[in-house]
């Protein structure tokens, strides 16, 4: 996968987190995973489309979730109320919404839907030739996992005319 | 949260009346939290951009915050429509997704400014001021500000 196009989602998860944890974040593993993506804790779903089609799975350990909750609300929150994977989902939308405006000011055209908490245990990849990318951040209080799973239509598209004039 | 000193409203030095517009409970909470540490009061709720119109129409807020990015209407329609019928609606658009494309549409269907998520306090509550203009005051921390009923 494109390393340009996941720089992005790396330094927004790291500044989100940082300023919604107030604590910063450390990037501990970096992957590439061929399957579908298994969920670990809390996690929701963003999916865009456009140039660059695909899908970003936020998953969090649900000691962070409470964490940034109790951070925003300014009281104590337990990781099992019902606003702790609405946080997650939120996030999620802060962190795909921050890369996704670098990428679009690179020249990337696509567009962003709303995030959905992923509920199943599995998760498909974003397509049959996609690539998927695995991220997981070290915080104070969990884990934090970022799947990011994207086709890039332009390469595919030069690709595809590339083999039909040979 | 860090405490402002109160923004009010200058023609009856009452608090600011505030819509706050997004898919999201938890963005929602977290902007009236901000919103009551402004001095303000949080006369209405939507978490898309049908019921944003419709609560602009029962509220009359002083300002509305906008998300972007939701379900059945997105906020750049909504402000359409809530300009089209009272031009003289203060609305923040309020979004993770900053594209250069996004904002010009909104300021140009009749939105005021744009803060990006993760939201600082201090940048909205900036932009509040600049948005009220000579229609908001502020009062020092700690007297008293009347809400409205």
């Amino acid at each position: 996968m494109r390393m340009d196009l996941i720089q992005p989602f790396i330094g927004s998860l790291d500044a989100v987190l940082a300023e919604m944890m107030n604590a910063p974040a450390h990037i501990v593993d970096m992957a590439m995973e061929p399957e579908g993506y298994r969920r670990k804790g809390l996690a929701a779903l963003v999916v865009f489309r456009g140039q660059i089609e695909g899908r970003v799975v936020l998953d969090m350990d649900p000691g962070a979730a409470a964490q940034v909750a109790s951070f925003l609300t300014g009281g104590e929150v337990n990781p099992n109320e019902p606003m702790v994977p609405e946080t997650v989902c939120e996030l999620a939308n802060m962190v795909i919404g921050n890369a996704v405006t670098l990428l679009n000011d690179r020249g990337f055209q696509f567009k962003v839907f709303p995030p959905e908490i992923l509920t199943q245990e599995q998760c498909e990849a974003a397509g049959q030739d996609s690539e998927a990318t695995i991220l997981c951040f070290e915080t104070a209080s969990g884990k934090v996992h970022l799947n990011i799973s994207m086709q890039y239509h332009a390469r595919r598209s030069r690709e595809r005319s590339s083999v039909s004039v040979s | 949260m860090k405490q402002f000193e109160a923004l009010t409203r200058k023609t009856d030095h009452q608090a600011v009346r505030y819509l706050v517009v997004d898919d999201s409970v938890f963005a929602r909470k977290s902007l009236a939290k901000m919103i009551e540490s402004f001095g303000g009061q949080v006369v209405g709720e939507a978490g898309d951009g049908c019921t944003a119109i419709t609560e602009y129409a029962r509220t009359k807020p002083d300002i509305v915050l906008m998300d972007i990015t939701m379900p059945q209407m997105e906020g750049i329609e909504a402000v359409e429509r809530i300009v089209q019928g009272y031009p003289e609606a203060r609305i923040v658009m309020v979004s993770s997704v900053g594209y250069q494309d996004n904002i010009l549409a909104a300021l140009q269907k009749g939105a005021r400014h744009f803060v990006q998520k993760p939201v600082k306090p201090d940048a909205l509550y900036e932009i509040i001021r600049y948005v009220l203009n000579d229609d908001g005051v502020t009062a020092p921390i700690g007297a008293g500000v009347e809400k409205s009923r």
